[in-house]
C-alpha cells in the first residue's frame, strides 16, 4: 500500500491538513486533496506556469513543489483572490477587458501578477513582461493581460476612473461609434 | 413591431458572460469533475511506428495494488472517426498500430499513480512492418499499407478538378511564376490537456462530460463503437481549456472511458498528459506545394495550377476535408478566371494531423502570397497594389462556383498600407529592416455539414420564467472563443434585457439542440441566426400579449431595458417580467425554437461541397521585420492588421480573437513545428516527436509578442447575426507570408518555407553571395498521376456548376465504401 504522510498549510486564510503520498506536488494536494481545481495544469514540467500559486507571497509553479516542501507555508490560490463576492482589481479588469478567454492559464497568470503588483504596485510593460513571461497563453496573444494588468494597477493606485484605451476595446480609427 | 433604436448589447465590449467564473476559478473544466467512486484511466501506447501486436501481457501490470480492470481493443471491435468517409480508427488498435501513441490497451486503477505505474509495466509484442515516413515513402511501390482502404497504396486520397482552361491561360499570360513551397506541420498546444470523466448512470445509459468542441460527434462515435443507441449516450462538452482545432476529433480516451465506465458501474476520469497531447495531435498537415500562376502585365491573374501534397499522418481525421480544403479558398481574394487544384494526402506512420485554426488554408494561402510578391516585384507594381487592383469583387461567383457577398478586402488593404507608411517605407527601409504584405479569407461556417442531411446545423430553443429569465438551451461549445457570450448576447439584444437575466444551458446532447461544434468558425454566424429567430419569436409571443394589456399595438412596441414599452409614449409599459407573465396567461408555458441552415451552394460537382460559405472574412496585415544579416536572426518589432468581420457584435471579443490569431500566426511563421526524428532500425525505426513538450516546442511568450495595430473593418454582411462575420481563423492567415515577404524586403531573399528559422535566411543570403538566386526552400514537387481532372466550367463560361466529365475522371477512391453517406458527392 502507498504510504501517505500529513502535512498542514495556510490556504486563502484557512488551515488545512491533507493526507496525500510522499511524492505528491503541491499542485496535486491543492487540486485532490483541498478539492481547490481552480489551480489548472497544463505540463506538469514546469514550462507552462498554468499551475502558479504563491507560496508565502512569492509565486511558484506547484506542480515542481513537492507539498511536503512547503508544509506550514501560506498558500494563495485564484479562489482566495478576491474577498467574497468582491473581485480583484486584477480580476476584474482580465474579465472586463477578455484577458480571459478559455481561462485556462487565467489563475496561474493572476497569482504571478499578483505577487507582482504587491511588490512593484505601479510596473511598467517590460515588467509586467519579465514578471509574467513563465507563463503560456494560447489564447490572447498576450496583448489583453498586459493591458489587465496595467488597468488593474492603475485602479488599485486609486484612479478609479481609469479605463483602458479606446482603440484596445474596439480597434484603431473606429471613431465614434455607432452605438 | 419596430425595431429598437439602438443597440443595448450588441456593438458594445461588454464583460463576457463566463469572465467572472474565469477569473475566479469557477469554471469547471473536464478535469475538474471529482466525483464519489471515481477510478482512474490511463492508455498504453504503441511505442512502435507500424506492427501487428502479437501479444500483450498483462500479468505484471494486473499484479500491482490498486489495479482493477483492463479494456482490450477487442472489446470494441467497430471504428470510429471524424469523417464518414474515414471511419479507420479503433479505441484500442485491435490487430496492428499506425503510429508511436496509437493506443492499445486500458488500464484502470484506484488512483491515477497506480494506473500510470500499471501502464508501464504491460508488455506488448510487435511484429514491425515498414515505416512509412514521408509523402515520398507513401509513393513509393511495395510498401506495407497503413489502411486497406486508401485510394492508392498509402495515398489516401487523390483530388484533381480544373475550372476553365488553365494551359490556354497560361500561353495569354505575360508573366508565368512556378514555384515550390514548404509549409511545416505543427500543433495547436492548448494550455488544457484532453480530459474526460464518463458516469454510468445503472440502467444502461451513460454520461460523458468532455474537453471537447464537438460533443455532437463524439455522441456519434460514442453509439457506433459503444453499439447503444444514441438516446441513452449523454455528451456534456466542458468549456475547453483553449481548442483551436485540437479537440475537434472524437478520441480514443473519450471512448475507452465511456467503455470502462459501463464495464465497472463506476465513474471513470481520464486526463492525457501532455506529452500524449502531443501524439494525439489532430495538429495543421505539413503541406508540399507547387503553384505556377499566369499573370497579365497588370498584375492580373490570368490562370493558376496549385498542387499540394499534405502529410496526413496515421489516421484519416479531418484529412479528406483538409486536402479538398488546401484548393478550396485560392480564388476568393483576388480574381483568378482559371484554375485547377491537383492534391493528395499521404498516410504515414505518424501522429494524425487534422484541423488547425485555417484548417488547410494557411498552407496554400502561404504559397499564393509569397508568389505574388514575386509578382510584383517582376512586373514592377507595389505589392498593395497588385492585390488591390484585382480584387474578387463582391456579390460574386468565383471560377470554382463559391459564392461571394460581403467582400471588405480593399478596404482592409488600404487600412494597413496607410497605418503601417506603406507608401513612404516600403522598399526604402536601412538595410535589415523590411516590410511585408499579405491578404486572406475564412469561412463563416462550411455550407454543407460532415454528415450531409438537410437537417439545420444548429438549433436554439428559449424557456423564458415568470421571473423574466430567459434559459437559452444550445448545443454550441465555449472554447474560449466567446461562442456562449454571443449567444446570451443575440438574445438580449432582441429581448431588450440583461445579459444576467439570462441562463445558458449548452453543449449537451440530451439538453440542447444540436449544435454541429466549435469549428469552421461556423458558431457565430449560425447560432446567432438561430438564436435571434428563436428570441423574435419569443418577442412576438410578448409583444401580442403586453400590447393587448396595455392596448397598444404590437409593433409599436419596444424591447428595452428590460421593459416592453409603447414606442411613442415610453412610460407606457410592462416590466420584462410582467410581460413575460401576459404571454404566459395568453398562450401557456412559453418556449420557443430558432434554427438555421445555410444557403445552397451553386457548385454541383464533386468536391464542391468544401470552401462554400454563408459568408467570407476578409483581412489584410503588414508585418515588419527586423533582420540581423551575419546571423539571421531577426525580430518582429510591429504587426498591422485589418479585418473585415462585417460587424463586431463585442469589439473587445473581436480584438481578442485578432490578436491571438496574430499571436498564433506568428508563431507559425517563426517557430512552431511539429517535427520528427527517426529511431535507428534497431530501435524500431520509430518516428518519434522532437519536441513532445511545452518547453522544447517553441511558441512565443510574453516578451516575444509585437505591437499589434488592429483595424475591424464593418460591412454588415446580410448573412450573418446582426451583419457579423468571423473573426477566430481569419487573421492568422495572411501572418506567415506577410513575414517572409517582410524578409524579403529587409535582405532580399526569399524563404519559401514556413517556420522561416534564422539559419534559412543565412542559407539564402550566402548562396546571393555566391551569384545565386538568394532563395531558401523546396526544390522539387513529387511526380504524381493526378489522372483526368474533373473539368467544370466557370460561371463565366456559361457553365451550370456542374462538370462535363465527371464518369471520365471516374469516381475517385479514399472513400471508404460501407458508408452510404460518404459516397454521396
Amino acid at each position: 500500500m502507498t504510504e501517505y504522510v500529513t502535512t498542514s498549510y495556510d490556504v486563502n486564510g484557512e488551515p488545512m491538513t491533507v493526507a496525500h503520498p510522499p511524492h505528491h506536488t503541491l499542485l496535486e494536494v491543492l487540486r485532490e486533496g483541498c478539492d481547490l481545481t481552480g489551480t489548472k495544469h497544463g505540463c506538469e514540467l514546469g514550462e507552462c506556469g498554468a499551475c502558479a500559486v504563491l507560496v508565502d507571497g512569492e509565486p511558484q509553479l506547484s506542480c515542481l513543489v513537492l507539498a511536503l516542501e512547503v508544509a506550514g507555508a501560506s498558500i494563495e490560490t485564484v479562489e482566495g483572490l478576491g474577498s467574497g463576492d468582491g473581485l480583484h482589481p486584477l480580476q476584474q479588469a482580465f474579465a472586463d477587458l477578455g484577458a480571459a478567454q478559455c481561462g485556462y492559464c487565467t489563475p496561474g497568470i493572476l497569482m504571478t501578477a499578483k505577487a507582482l503588483l504587491d511588490r512593484k504596485p505601479t510596473p511598467g510593460r517590460p515588467d509586467i513582461q519579465e514578471a509574467l513571461s513563465g507563463s503560456l497563453c494560447r489564447c490572447t496573444g498576450y496583448i489583453k493581460i498586459l493591458e489587465a494588468v496595467e488597468w488593474a494597477s492603475a485602479r488599485a493606485a486609486g484612479d478609479l476612473d481609469a479605463r483602458p484605451a479606446h482603440e484596445s476595446l474596439y480597434g484603431q480609427d473606429a471613431g465614434g461609434r455607432r452605438d | 413591431m419596430t425595431d429598437t433604436p439602438k443597440r443595448n448589447v450588441i456593438g458594445k465590449p461588454f464583460r463576457r458572460v463566463d469572465g467572472v467564473a474565469k477569473v475566479t476559478g469557477r469554471t469547471v473544466f473536464a478535469d475538474d469533475m471529482l466525483l464519489p467512486r471515481l477510478v482512474h484511466l490511463k492508455l498504453v501506447r504503441s511505442s512502435v511506428p507500424h506492427a501487428r501486436i502479437r501479444s500483450i501481457d498483462t500479468e505484471a501490470a494486473a499484479a500491482l495494488d490498486g489495479v482493477i480492470h483492463f479494456v482490450h481493443g477487442a472489446d470494441m471491435p467497430n471504428t470510429f472517426g471524424i469523417l464518414p468517409v474515414s471511419q479507420d480508427e479503433h479505441a484500442l488498435a485491435v490487430d496492428k498500430v499506425r503510429f508511436v501513441g496509437d493506443p492499445v490497451l486500458g488500464v484502470v486503477a484506484l488512483t491515477e499513480d497506480a494506473a500510470e505505474e500499471a501502464a508501464r509495466l504491460v508488455r506488448v509484442e510487435y511484429e514491425p512492418l515498414d515505416t512509412i515516413a514521408s509523402v515520398d515513402d507513401a509513393l513509393a511501390e511495395d510498401r506495407d499499407v497503413i489502411h486497406d482502404y486508401a485510394d492508392d497504396g498509402n495515398i489516401h486520397k487523390k483530388i484533381s478538378m480544373e475550372f476553365g482552361d488553365v494551359e490556354g491561360g497560361f500561353e495569354a499570360s505575360d508573366l508565368v511564376l512556378e514555384d515550390t513551397a514548404f509549409y511545416e506541420g505543427n500543433t495547436h498546444l492548448p494550455i488544457e490537456q484532453h480530459a474526460c470523466t464518463a458516469v454510468p448512470e445503472g440502467d444502461g445509459r451513460i454520461t460523458l462530460w468532455s474537453a471537447t468542441q464537438t460533443p455532437h460527434y463524439v455522441h456519434r462515435a460514442l453509439t457506433r463503437v459503444l453499439e447503444i443507441p444514441a438516446s441513452r449516450i449523454r455528451v456534456i462538452a466542458c468549456p475547453n481549456g483553449g481548442g483551436f482545432g485540437g479537440k475537434s476529433d472524437p478520441f480514443n480516451h473519450e471512448i475507452v472511458a465511456a467503455k470502462a465506465a459501463l464495464q465497472l458501474g463506476r465513474p471513470v476520469k481520464i486526463c492525457l498528459t501532455r506529452e500524449e497531447v502531443f501524439y494525439c495531435h489532430r495538429g495543421r498537415h505539413p503541406v508540399l506545394m507547387k503553384l505556377k500562376t499566369g499573370f497579365r502585365k497588370d498584375g492580373a491573374i490570368v490562370a493558376q495550377h496549385l498542387q499540394t501534397a499534405l502529410d496526413g499522418g496515421a489516421f484519416g481525421s479531418y484529412g479528406v476535408a483538409s486536402t479538398y480544403y488546401t484548393g478550396a479558398l485560392q480564388t476568393v481574394t483576388y480574381k483568378v478566371p482559371r484554375y485547377r487544384f491537383d492534391g493528395l494526402r499521404a498516410f504515414t506512420n505518424k501522429p494524425p494531423c487534422g484541423p488547425k485554426r485555417g484548417h488547410g488554408t494557411p498552407q496554400p494561402r502561404f504559397g499564393l502570397e509569397i508568389q505574388l510578391d514575386k509578382a510584383a516585384h517582376a512586373l514592377g507594381i507595389d505589392p498593395v497594389d497588385i492585390r488591390l487592383n484585382h480584387l474578387q469583387p463582391k456579390d460574386s461567383v468565383t471560377a470554382n462556383w463559391l459564392r461571394i457577398g460581403t467582400m471588405g478586402l480593399g478596404e482592409c488593404l488600404e487600412k494597413v498600407r496607410d497605418g503601417s507608411g506603406w507608401t513612404e517605407r516600403y522598399g526604402r527601409l536601412p538595410e535589415g529592416r523590411g516590410l511585408g504584405v499579405a491578404c486572406s479569407s475564412y469561412l463563416c461556417g462550411a455550407g454543407l455539414p460532415i454528415y450531409w442531411n438537410h437537417m439545420p446545423h444548429t438549433g436554439v430553443q428559449l424557456k423564458l420564467d415568470r421571473s423574466g429569465c430567459v434559459a437559452v438551451f444550445c448545443g454550441e461549445t465555449e472554447i474560449g472563443q466567446g461562442s456562449d457570450s454571443v449567444l446570451a448576447a443575440c438574445v438580449a439584444e432582441v429581448l431588450g434585457i440583461d445579459l444576467l437575466d439570462i441562463r445558458l444551458c449548452v453543449g449537451d446532447t440530451d439538453l440542447t439542440p444540436v449544435d454541429l461544434g466549435s469549428y469552421s468558425s461556423r458558431v457565430t454566424l449560425m447560432m446567432g441566426n438561430a438564436a435571434i429567430q428563436a428570441a423574435e419569436r419569443a418577442r412576438d409571443m410578448i409583444a401580442k400579449a403586453a400590447g393587448e394589456r396595455l392596448e397598444v399595438p404590437a409593433a409599436r412596441l419596444v424591447f428595452a431595458d428590460r421593459r416592453v414599452f409603447d414606442a411613442s409614449d415610453p412610460g407606457k409599459g410592462l416590466d420584462f417580467a410582467d410581460a413575460v407573465q401576459a404571454a404566459e396567461v395568453m398562450f401557456g408555458t412559453l418556449g420557443t425554437t430558432g434554427s438555421y441552415t445555410p444557403p445552397r451552394s451553386p457548385g454541383r460537382y464533386r468536391g464542391a461541397g468544401v470552401g462554400p460559405s454563408p459568408a467570407y472574412s476578409y483581412s489584410a496585415c503588414v508585418v515588419e521585420v527586423d533582420v540581423d544579416p551575419m546571423t539571421g536572426l531577426y525580430t518582429v518589432p510591429k504587426v498591422w492588421i485589418a479585418h473585415d468581420v462585417g460587424r463586431s457584435l463585442n469589439p473587445a471579443l473581436v480584438m481578442g480573437q485578432v490578436e491571438g490569431s496574430i499571436y498564433m500566426g506568428l508563431g507559425e511563421a517563426m517557430m512552431e513545428e511539429s517535427a520528427f526524428r527517426r529511431l535507428p532500425p534497431k530501435r524500431s525505426d520509430a518516428l518519434v516527436h522532437k519536441f513532445p513538450s511545452m518547453l522544447e516546442y517553441k511558441s512565443p511568450t510574453f516578451q516575444d509578442m509585437p505591437e499589434v495595430v488592429t483595424y475591424i473593418v464593418e460591412d454588415p454582411d446580410p448573412n450573418g447575426p446582426f451583419g457579423a462575420k468571423e473573426v477566430g481563423q481569419g487573421p492568422l492567415l495572411p501572418v506567415m507570408p506577410a513575414v517572409c515577404n517582410a524578409i524579403f524586403d529587409a535582405v532580399g531573399v526569399r524563404v519559401d518555407q514556413v517556420p522561416a528559422h534564422p539559419q534559412m535566411i543565412l542559407k539564402a543570403l550566402d548562396e546571393k553571395s555566391r551569384g545565386g538566386p538568394g532563395r531558401f526552400g523546396p526544390r522539387r514537387f513529387p511526380e504524381v498521376d493526378f489522372g483526368e481532372p474533373l473539368r467544370v466550367p466557370t460561371p463565366e463560361e456559361g457553365g451550370d456548376g456542374k462538370a462535363v466529365n465527371a464518369e471520365a475522371a471516374g469516381v475517385r477512391g479514399g472513400t471508404m465504401k460501407e458508408n452510404p453517406e460518404g459516397a454521396r458527392s
